[in-house]
């Protein structure tokens, strides 16, 4: 019965990443790939994770899995943030379809 | 010297979770390993506000902070299980729906911890990315993948920031 509801959490996960890399692709510039991939990419990956932990209970294997799905939660939103961050600082433009852009017009001054 | 203690005992903790099920030997490496990174981080998580004063809360405060985490954590999940439906509908769909743009929002946090928690909880929920914080001013640069017409002023506020903000002034402030 675990099994299977693991399996099930690590299609979930599967599926989550796909989209992920599907928007990597596209999507039009830097900012938009950084928001699917860094969401995406964050729950899929944990849902792998959990999903191996149901699996196999409090073992070695699922500890270091819940460990994992704790430092993917604190890390990976801050790379993203340093990437967009970044990617602003060395100037690249963002797509055509932009609204507004509050940003730049700050780290003009 | 609190400080250096909680973190030595975190980081022992942190290790014997890696080397599940510990034994005496791996106990005794993880006390080197964790003296070891106390003395790298002390510095890091040592400072605990930026004004300088010091306020320990008492046991019933932290049983409050605790209790307020729990519902950020529930709220987190929730908030982060719908940025990933939003995202993926996003993707597929034929016409990529998308109207994308940088504004800035107020935040009233002051504390790093908090403002760190803030920042990552606006990455990971629907449709915003955060790409810079002015601590010093108190504002936040967010990346929203979809504005809603009209209504973009210069301090505009956004909903999920200020559900976040409430919570997360509970537990760091």
């Amino acid at each position: 019965m675990n099994e299977n509801i693991g399996i099930i959490l690590m299609v979930i996960g599967l599926v989550f990443d796909f989209f992920g890399c599907l928007g990597l692709i596209r999507f039009p510039d830097v900012y938009t790939r950084l928001q699917a991939s860094a969401k995406c990419v964050t729950l899929g990956t944990c849902g792998i994770l959990f999903g191996l932990f149901v699996c196999t209970g409090f073992t070695a294997t699922g500890i270091k899995a819940l460990l994992c799905i704790a430092f993917i939660f604190l890390t990976a939103p801050v790379s993203a943030h340093a990437l967009a961050r970044g990617a602003y600082r060395s100037g690249v433009k963002p797509c055509e379809g932009t609204i507004v852009d509050q940003y730049s017009e700050t780290i003009k001054k | 010297m609190i400080n250096a203690v909680s973190l030595f005992i975190l980081w022992l903790f942190v290790w014997s979770l890696l080397n599940w099920v510990p034994d005496t030997k791996q106990l005794i490496m993880g006390v080197f390993v964790a003296f070891f990174m106390t003395f790298m981080t002390v510095d890091t998580f040592g400072v605990a506000s930026p004004s300088g004063k010091v306020k320990r809360a008492g046991f019933f405060g932290i049983v409050k902070k605790v209790f307020w985490f729990v519902c950020y954590t529930i709220v987190f999940i929730w908030e982060c299980i719908k940025a990933n439906i939003d995202v993926a509908w996003r993707v597929v769909h034929p016409t990529l729906p998308i109207r994308p743009g940088t504004i800035r929002v107020k935040t009233g946090l002051k504390s790093d911890a908090g403002l760190t928690f803030l920042a990552n909880s606006i990455t990971l929920t629907p449709g915003t990315t955060s790409v810079d914080v002015d601590k010093f001013k108190g504002y936040g640069y967010i990346h929203v993948l979809f504005l809603k017409d009209g209504a973009v002023s210069s301090d505009m506020r956004l909903p999920v920031v200020d559900k976040f903000e409430r919570i997360l002034k509970r537990i760091f402030d």
